[in-house]
This record gives structure tokens, sequence and C-alpha cells, in this order.
């Protein structure tokens, strides 16, 4: 079972969840992977600390002109959508930071001058954390295309045990990428007018994409019910509630798991995973 | 005219509540709210909005299933999987590269532009606020943000405002890049955690890959001073501005879920230290 957790805005408690849960997980002897797709900010490896085995590169094919074939013809520049190739004056230039990857210029060219090469966009570290299979890619300072890096990280699913996808915050492009596919969405959230506000677009966003999803309230008593009586209005399930806590609290400044610092939440985390079991297979009675 | 943009990394630390804040004491300002993606800013400011555009960026394939011979071609020439077998084009998949147009033997498929937003301009008890939002599944390309600070920009021109004041898109990708390009400065607010020091630091990296002057804030400092020690040495090291540290209260949630500001509804410890964070900022920016 897939598994993706995500939430309109960041900071709600996404990466908490997705690490306790596959720990517990793991824990009980259960297989388990976790993969962080939040590529521009990912956290989980600084509650897992998993150790690194292996560090990959992942990259997109940008064009690569031999000028001694080209003709100047102007071709590729027309193909392109992204103004990433453009011929001026019988002479190509390119701009590999905008480029997307497609291979159009490389195809339409009649002179066979283009060839791809790669364009490093960030990496990808796998490992292990106690008994959790680790993933997660890193996107390069200043780099825009985080897509591509999501869709690699997630070619890194198991499909054995349970998949755990720490998603980006929002409801862009790159959390789509990050969610679409999973058996289950999972949206966390806050009691604020924030945490609302948030929530109603994330739910937005899992309808969208026809995902079945539920909800979890983080800091369950600082603000006020009416995320709750949303749910309610919307009939999306509430899976779990967690109190604002100065022992979680502390303990996620300092890295440590909510399971290591209030462990009455083993047997928590185990009824939410039952809740989530309950739900995936009346979806695939649905289905 | 000066423009700051307060950024964060990670959500959460705080940043839009500052934000909303420094928009209450701050004069003579437009402000834009450059998180298209997740806004929340107009929670605070409650706007009424004066104008509102659509806004058209990205394409997708259509095809037209008269035409199309099924020969299979668009499948083979399109890198993202995004043609089914029985010919229909998932929009969501679909880059928008037009590859499968050029090749297409029969013209059957053609581009059209998406709509992935609206943006607007509002009058709020601060003055006036650019906002936007985004489409749900669209592409955060940053352009909107442009947008946004385009129009906060000519706004403040015409009002012959001296600032502009942004709360910037989170994460160190397309957006933020967008939301911080040619800015003054930025304020980076963090919180003493592992994963706000780690986000902090990337943020951090991003501003001064394009050479922007940095500040920074710890917010919620004291739910652990071992790492807001850290963030200082941090500073010292990167020879950055430490501009404030305001501590833990839960009077920021009960201002928000009241739609007002921090520096409205108390004048707490909380309030006070924000009010001491802007006059630093204003006077930093002043000297620049
Ligand atoms: S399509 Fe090929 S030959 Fe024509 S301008 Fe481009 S690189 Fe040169
Ligand atoms: S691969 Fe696609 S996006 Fe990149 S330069 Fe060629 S046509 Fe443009
Ligand atoms: S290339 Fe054109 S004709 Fe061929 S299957 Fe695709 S849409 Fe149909
Ligand atoms: S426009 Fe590009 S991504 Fe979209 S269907 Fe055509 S080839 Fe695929």
């Amino acid at each position: 079972m897939i598994i993706a957790i995500a939430s309109g805005k960041g900071g709600t408690g996404k990466t908490t969840l997705a690490t306790n849960l596959a720990m517990n997980l793991a824990r009980k002897g259960q297989q388990v992977q976790l993969l962080d797709c939040d590529v521009e900010e990912p956290n989980c490896h600084l509650f897992l600390k998993p150790i690194i085995e292996t560090t990959e590169t992942v990259s997109l094919p940008v064009p690569q002109v031999d000028e001694q074939k080209c003709t100047g013809c102007g071709q590729c520049g027309q193909i392109c959508e992204f103004s990433a190739i453009v011929c001026i004056k019988e002479k190509v230039l390119t701009f590999p930071e905008l480029c997307h990857g497609c291979g159009g210029c490389t195809l339409v060219c009649p002179e066979g001058a283009i060839c791809e090469t790669p364009r490093e966009i960030g990496v990808i570290e796998q490992g292990r954390a106690d008994e959790i299979q680790f993933v997660h890619g890193r996107l390069r300072v200043g780099e825009a295309m985080s897509p591509p890096l999501i869709r690699e990280v997630k070619e890194r699913v198991s499909h054995q045990g349970t998949s755990i996808i720490d998603a980006p915050p929002g409801t862009s492009c790159p959390v789509i990428e990050a969610i679409r596919g999973s058996d289950i969405c999972i949206l966390v959230t806050e009691p604020t007018p924030f945490g609302l506000n948030d929530l109603v677009l994330a739910v937005g966003m899992v309808r969208a994409l026809e995902l079945p999803h539920a909800v979890i309230i983080n800091r369950a008593d600082v603000g006020d019910r009416k995320v709750v009586e949303y749910c309610r209005q919307e009939g999306i399930d509430l899976l779990m509630e967690i109190p604002d806590d100065r022992r979680i609290a502390r303990g996620y400044s300092r890295g440590q798991l909510i399971l290591d610092v209030a462990p009455e939440y083993e047997d928590k985390f185990q009824m939410l995973m039952d809740k989530i079991e309950t739900m995936s297979a009346s979806e695939e009675v649905k289905a | 005219m000066k423009e700051l943009v307060v950024i964060s990394g990670k959500g959460g630390a705080g940043k839009t509540s500052i934000v909303a804040s420094f928009a209450a004491l701050a004069k003579n300002k437009v402000m834009a709210d450059c998180d298209v993606d997740a806004a929340d800013l107009h929670l605070l400011l409650e706007p009424h909005i004066r104008h509102r555009e659509e806004f058209r960026s990205g394409k997708s394939a259509v095809i037209d299933a008269e035409c199309c011979t099924q020969c299979g071609k668009c499948r083979e020439v399109c890198r993202y999987q995004a043609i089914s077998e029985d010919y229909v084009v998932d929009k969501i998949a679909c880059e928008g590269c037009g590859v499968c147009v050029h090749f297409c033997p029969e013209q059957a498929i053609e581009l059209r532009e998406n709509l992935s937003g609206e943006w607007f301009i509002s009058d709020t008890r601060f003055g006036t606020l650019v906002h936007a939002k985004l489409g749900i599944a669209e592409e955060n390309s940053g352009k909107l943000v442009a947008l946004v600070r385009q129009n906060a920009k000519l706004l403040a021109q015409e009002d012959g405002s001296d600032l502009i004041l942004a709360d910037g898109a989170p994460g160190i990708g397309c957006p933020v890049i967008s939301s911080i390009t040619g800015a003054s400065a930025v304020l980076v607010v963090t919180e003493p955690t592992l994963s706000g020091i780690h986000d902090m630091k990337r943020v951090v990296d991003l501003a001064g890959h394009f050479q922007i002057p940095t500040f920074i804030c710890v917010n919620k400092f004291d739910i652990n001073e071992q790492l807001t020690a850290q963030v200082e040495t941090f500073c010292q090291q990167r020879r950055l501005k430490l501009m404030g540290r305001i501590p833990y209260d839960t009077v920021v949630t009960k201002a928000m879920v009241q739609g007002k500001t921090v520096v409205e509804y108390s004048s707490g410890l909380v309030a006070k230290e924000i009010e001491k964070l802007w006059r630093q900022i204003s006077y930093a920016l002043a000297g620049d």
C-alpha cells in the first residue's frame, strides 16, 4: 500500500506523521519504505537519521548542438515551447535551466546536429533507518525543476509492504507528482484559520485526482473547532487528533520522534494504521 | 523604493503572522502575497477585491478524436506518458511541450493555453494588497509570483509608496526564486528546530546565490534555546544580521482565530518584539 502524507501548507506536521508511522511499522517487524518527496526541503532524514548507502545524481537531458553539423535552419527553436533553445541569425543558443527535457529539438533537427547531455538537477540518496528502507531526493539549490526529481524518487517505490510518501506542501505540480498513484492521501492540518484555508485547497486537490483521503489534526487544541466542523460537513474521515504537547514539541525541535518521547503513541499510531487499512480495503471493494 | 520579502524555507515558522504585523506597523506601503499556492495573508487582512484578472500560463495538448487515426506516433514521442492507450491526453501529466503536435501526421493535436489561476488587487485596512490564487494542480512556475510582484511595484510607483512588503513563497524552487530576485532585502523567519535550521540554511544559500542582503529572525526562540544559539552562531559565521528573537506564545494563534494581527490583538511581549524587529528592519532598509 502506498500512503501519501500531504498538507495545504508547510509546517503542519507532515514529516512528523510520515516518520512516526514508518518507524512504528518497522518496529513491529513490518516491511516499510519511506520516500521523502519534499525535495526542496527534505526533512525526514533529520528524524530518522538513516545510514545512506547509495547516492545517485538525477539529471534532465538537455540539448547540445554540434556547430559543425548545424545549418541554422531554426527548426529546433520553433518546436521548443520553453524558449530553451533559440536560433538567431543561424546561430543556435541553448538555455539549459529553462529546458524541460522533452526531446523535441533532438527529434526535429534534420541534420542530426543535436545530442542530449545530462544536466544535474539534484540527487537521490537511499539507505536504511533501522528497518525502514529510506529514499529521499534533494534538489540542487537554485534549481527550478522539482517535478522530474520527484518522479525519479517515486520510481523507487518498492510495491512491497507499505510505502509512505512525504509530499511537498501546497497544491501545485510538485505535490501532484508526489501523491498521484498512491492508495490513500492523508492531509495533515492545524485547527486554525490558516490551517482550514489550506486544508480546503488540499481537499480540492485530492478530489481532482480522485484519491481516497482523510484528515489528521495536529496541535488539535490550539485554535478553534472549525476544521472538525468542516470535515463533518464534507464527510471526510478525521483519523486522529494529536494535541499540543510540550514533550512532542521539544522532541521535534531536537529531531526526535513522537514514539521516543511519548511512548503511549505506539498504540495510537497502530490504531491509525488499522483505520488506514480499513479505509483502503473498503476503497478496493468500491472499485 | 525598497522591497522587503519575508521567507522561511519551511512552512509553519510564523512568516505570515509576522508579515501581517509588519503590514499593521509599516506606513506608506503596498503589500504583496507571493505565496500563491497556499495564500494565507488575506485571512488576516480581509481584502476587498477591487480588480481581478485571469492568469493564463502553460499549455496542454488536446487530441481531436475525429481526425486521429490512432497511428501511435504521439505516444511514441511523448516523454511524459501523458497520452493514454485510447489517445486521450492526461492534462495533469502533460508538460505542454508540443512535441506530439509537431509529429502528428494528421494535425489532430493542438496546444491550448491553461487557465491556471487568478490575481487580485485589493483594499485592506492597511493599504493595497496584491495577491493571487493558483489553480489546483497547476504548475507554480514562478510566473504568477512575478506578476504579483510586478503589479505591486507598479501600484507602489503610482501611489508614491516607499515600500513593498511581500510575503514570500515557501521552499527553494521556482516560486521562491521568483519572489526574491531583485528584492532590496529578504528576512528569513526561522524557528529553533533541526528542520527549521536545515531549511533556513538552504534559503540563506539561495538568497546568497542571488546576492540579496539577508536578515534573520528566530521565531519561538524559547522552545529550544540551545538551537537558537546555533542560529546565532550561524549568523555570526555568515555575517548575517540577526534582527530579532520572538518568544513562543499562544497569543499568535489566538489573534489568528480572531482574524487580527498580533500587534493589533495584543500589547504583550510578542507584539513588542515584533515592533522592535520592524524598527530594526526599517532602519536597515533606510540605511542601504
Ligand atoms: S534544427 Fe538542427 S540544424 Fe536546424 S538550427 Fe537547430 S540544431 Fe541547427
Ligand atoms: S529538449 Fe525540449 S525543452 Fe529542451 S530545448 Fe529541446 S525542445 Fe526545448
Ligand atoms: S499522432 Fe496524431 S493521428 Fe497519430 S495517434 Fe496521435 S493524435 Fe492520432
Ligand atoms: S504536449 Fe508534450 S507532454 Fe503533452 S502530450 Fe504532447 S508530447 Fe506529451
